[in-house]
């Protein structure tokens, strides 16, 4: 196989890489460029940890080849922050909840539950917990991880400012 | 360190301890920023891949790694032969007739479980390396196995290793137990079976190594950088030529406990003489990393017709899989907490680890201790319904107090908070009883598990931790500490201390851990030993260095050493409002002035003891923690499931250095608890992992199981820093009886066996309505 360059689009800033097409996304991001927030977890699709946004929308990296997210854009974690390594006001409260333990889950439960309050506002808890089955943790057993989400959603919905509209 | 607002503030005489405020790996995390073992790309790096065994028992007739050594962008690809010393030695544990047996870092002639290394690949790129591994042609010529401790144990069965399959016994005696059992108003037994479990880190093993100086360096997902010491001799080289780099751990549990990528790195560095990655597979992690033991238990309990325990015979035999591991240690602490949180006047407790073609079993959150809790809960339960006594009743009976002797020998010499525990879980739950059956074909239960768990290790290795502080000239402090980090904040909390003792601000202080040879040793995270440890001796060096600066402060302000106090970046008098103090700043540069160290190192040690093994009588364990973990479930009779509706657990941790992380730590045992309940399980079957896919092991996801609530009881008299006691694995052990309990009391027959899956749930019903009562006899 040879490879071919793409360009991916991630956090705003365009990157020419040479990948195979066989490679994942997953791959590119963290071995090519460096994204340490975008992380292999299982390669099946099932843990979450390699969570991404793809033209806003959760997806997992290690199920999309490189080659097909050529334009699309591209989000991970560290394209939240704001100027400053200022943090998104959802990572704030992820941190006043103590809702990471090893942090390995973070960036994914991080951009799937922004997804959801962006589409759905204040949100139940029960809709935060279907919404995150698909990002596994093996360390907060979740109750602080819903704490923090449940709080965003609250103040989102009732303050419709940074990171509800856009990225 | 960005510092946000507690949701806990301090109580009493502490201002940093007992408060919950963010630190500097949690911001990072919350950030995504912080670099983990796989994280690393070094120039001209290479992809390390192992090549394992398919087949659980086998004779290697032949190896060819000619095709293999001829693929482009190959780099290395060694076997046994290529191996300096080709043994990973586990320490003598000291049990009777311990077998010696080595695990070969690759096998050479045998292999003894699927998944068994057996070569390792370096490439240019991961793909080539997995391509050559593939090429790796081994012969098998397969050999019978055993694949469960009872044929393991049968006198015609195969052996795992010629010398035998018992690879140690333990037991503990003390008392007549035949003639207490056969005076005993009331006898109940029962047999309990756990399961494979996986640790599943949602981290994978992951590390790069290099050579840097003429010394190895790995910087590995471990939570033990002592293993230097087993590498440089596999790999033939001093000591002083290996270092190990512990990242900060996307989760153990234990699983990182033994080495698992450091000498299939270690070995490809030395021969290629290159930088190489390693990173498993999730898939390979399930196949190939050690596995929580599976325990046969059986249980017999004496008691008087008040409900009093009279004597308790219990034999445990676990799976330890091919190899010794730590498997030796882990049923030691099962047999040792093999009694729970109880008074047992007579006691006979034995205890075997068994090999078999299994993967290995080792350390896994909990160690044997928690395995336990689901016998000698089933049967306060089963004495209580045969006595016709209530479970809180029957168990308020028989709990251990201070002073009282456990079935070892030992004096307990600090306070016993369990009944405390028991009825604040309870009062969580919220209502008298559990909610009322959703709708027909349901039944609704209440359950309640109460245990013991040591922290800190077996007392007769006399373990030991250091620290070293260093107040800096601007003022802020430098905490340099071997301790390895799972994300359960053990840097963050040695912070705190520290903080609380010198008065530097959190955000003043940086911590370097987790280095082999750059920081004073501290002994791996394990044993909900951190705490107790380190947190002991980053408390001794930090008073130490207090005491040492406190008079050049006195003499400044013109007081005595034991007016002042540590506060705020500042030294100040304790009985003046004035103002009047200077700077921690200003009192490095004094220190410096007078030629006095502002830099201090410490080293803490743990008690001594002995443990005689033919007397079954000695020193265990340094203390314990106590909880309770209550639930109320619904079960469905037409289809088994049983559904959790409330979750409380209520543990004593002596005193909260940090609250949140408290909660966090029981709210995470707890929920690993119930996947270990309900439905975790590797479904090992003839050697071979069935859960080989993680879709295939269910570990709990946020819709599972409802929160975790919680509350913590703060004795104070622990035997950690400031009194606390350790809380890593004690929340995990209480969960799979406090749900076996609730099922019992909704269904009234005891669950047995883990995990209790549906089908398990309805054979139980089946049983119930042909009128046998489970595992309870009459005596």
């Amino acid at each position: 196989m040879t490879r071919r360059p793409v360009v991916l689009s991630v956090n705003g800033t365009d990157h020419e890489v040479w990948v195979l097409p066989s490679e994942t996304l997953l791959d590119v991001l963290h071995d090519e460029l460096g994204l340490a927030d975008v992380r292999y977890g299982c390669g099946e699709g099932v843990c979450g940890t390699c969570t991404l946004l793809l033209d806003d929308e959760p997806v997992n990296g290690c199920l999309i080849l490189a080659v097909q997210a050529a334009g699309r854009r591209l989000t991970t974690l560290r394209g939240l922050m704001g100027p400053g390594d200022a943090m998104h006001p959802l990572q704030e409260c992820f941190l006043r909840h103590g809702a990471a333990q090893c942090g390995f889950c973070t960036p994914g439960m991080v951009l799937t539950s922004l997804d959801l309050v962006r589409r759905r506002g204040r949100t139940s808890r029960e809709e935060i917990r279907y919404a995150l089955v698909g990002n596994l943790c093996r360390c907060t057993g979740y109750t602080k991880i819903l704490d923090a989400v449940e709080e965003y959603a609250g103040t989102a919905a009732a303050d419709p400012s940074p990171g509800v509209a856009s990225t | 360190m960005t510092t946000v607002e507690p949701p806990h503030t301090a109580t009493g005489r502490y201002r940093v301890v007992g408060t919950s405020p963010a630190y500097h790996d949690f911001v990072d995390k919350v950030k995504g920023s912080l670099h983990y073992a796989a994280d690393w790309r070094l120039p001209g790096m290479l992809h390390g891949r192992v090549v394992r065994s398919p087949v659980p028992s086998a004779r290697i007739t032949g190896i060819d790694v000619g095709a293999a050594r001829a693929l482009p962008g190959v780099a290395a690809v060694l076997t046994a032969a290529d191996v300096p010393s080709n043994a990973i030695v586990e320490m003598a544990s000291g049990g009777l007739a311990e077998l010696e047996v080595t695990m070969p870092v690759l096998a050479q002639d045998r292999v003894r479980y699927a998944g068994e290394p057996v070569a390792v690949v370096a490439a240019a790129t991961r793909q080539i390396a997995d391509a050559a591994a593939e090429l790796v042609a081994v012969d098998y010529e397969e050999l019978p196995g055993v694949f469960d401790v009872t044929s393991a144990l049968a006198a015609d069965s195969p052996r795992v290793h010629d010398v035998g399959n018992t690879l140690v016994t333990w037991q503990i005696r003390c008392g007549d137990v035949a003639a207490a059992l056969a005076a005993a108003d009331v006898v109940v037994a029962g047999e309990y079976r756990s399961q494979h479990v996986e640790h599943a880190y949602l981290e994978p093993e992951a590390g790069v190594g290099w050579l840097e100086n003429g010394v190895l360096t790995l910087r590995v997902s471990t939570q033990v950088i002592e293993h230097a010491a087993a590498i440089a001799r596999i790999i033939g080289l001093p000591q002083s030529k290996v270092r190990v780099i512990a990242a900060y751990m996307g989760g153990g549990f234990g699983g990182k406990e033994d080495m698992t990528v450091e000498p299939y790195l270690a070995l490809l560095v030395w021969h290629t003489r290159r930088p190489v990655r390693m990173i498993w597979d999730r898939q390979e992690s399930l196949v190939a990393s050690t596995k929580r033991h599976p325990f046969l238990m059986r249980y017999r309990t004496g008691a008087a017709s008040d409900g009093t325990i009279t004597a308790q015979q219990v034999e445990i035999l676990g799976d330890a899989g091919a190899y010794p591991n730590l498997s030796p240690r882990v049923l030691f602490a099962a047999a040792a907490c093999a009694c729970g949180p109880y008074r047992v006047p007579n006691a006979s407790i034995t205890s075997s680890a068994v090999f078999t073609n299994n993967v290995p079993a080792s350390a896994f959150r909990g160690f044997g201790a928690m395995q336990v809790v689901l016998g000698y809960e089933a049967q306060l339960d089963l004495l209580a319904e045969r006595l016709g006594l209530s479970r809180t009743e029957v168990r308020e009976r028989n709990f251990l107090a201070k002073g009282d002797l456990l079935p070892t020998g030992e004096r307990l010499d600090t306070c016993v908070e369990v009944a405390q525990t028991m009825h604040r879980a309870l009062a969580l739950l919220g209502e008298q009883e559990p909610p009322r059956p959703s709708g027909p074909g349901k039944l609704t239960g209440r359950g309640i598990g109460c245990n013991r768990h040591p922290y800190g290790r077996t007392i007769w290795f006399r373990d030991r931790a250091s620290a070293w502080l260093s107040l800096q000239a601007d003022g802020t402090l430098l905490i340099r500490s071997g301790v390895t980090d799972l994300g359960a904040g053990q840097a963050a909390s040695l912070c705190q201390i520290a903080a609380e003792v010198l008065g530097a601000p959190l955000e003043d202080i940086s911590i370097y851990i987790g280095d082999s040879a750059l920081n004073p040793p501290a002994g791996g995270t394990f044993a909900t030993r951190q705490l107790y440890m380190s947190g002991n001796a980053v408390l001794h060096a930090a008073l130490e260095l207090r005491e040492r600066m406190a008079p050049v402060a006195a003499g400044l302000l013109g007081v005595q050493s034991d007016e002042l106090e540590f506060a705020a970046g500042r030294v100040r008098v304790r009985a003046r409002d004035d103002g009047v103090s200077i700077t921690l700043a200003e009192l490095a540069s004094a220190c410096g002035q007078r030629a006095i160290s502002t830099a201090h190192l410490s080293t803490w040690r743990a008690e001594a003891g002995s443990f005689d093994p033919r007397a079954g009588q000695g020193d265990t364990f340094p203390d314990y923690t106590y909880g309770t973990h209550a639930a109320d479930v619904e079960v469905d009779t037409e289809t088994g499931q049983v559904t959790v509706l409330r979750y409380a657990a209520c543990h004593d941790v002596g005193r909260a250095i940090n609250p949140m992380r408290v909660e966090g730590q029981i709210q995470g045992g707890a929920m690993q608890g119930l996947g270990y309940a309900l439905t975790e399980d590797m479904g090992i079957e003839d050697g071979y992992v069935q859960a080989a896919l993680f879709a295939n092991y269910l570990i709990p996801n946020a819709q599972d199981f409802p929160d975790v609530l919680v509350d913590i009881v703060e004795s104070g008299e622990g035997k950690g820093p400031l009194g606390a006691r350790g809380i890593g694995e004690p929340p995990i052990g209480n969960v799979a009886a406090a749900i076996a309990s609730a099922i019992h009391d909704a269904i009234g027959v005891r669950p047995t066996e883990l995990p209790m899956t549906p089908e398990r749930v309805l054979a139980l019903l089946d049983r119930s309505a042909a009128g046998t009562k489970g595992q309870e006899v009459q005596e």
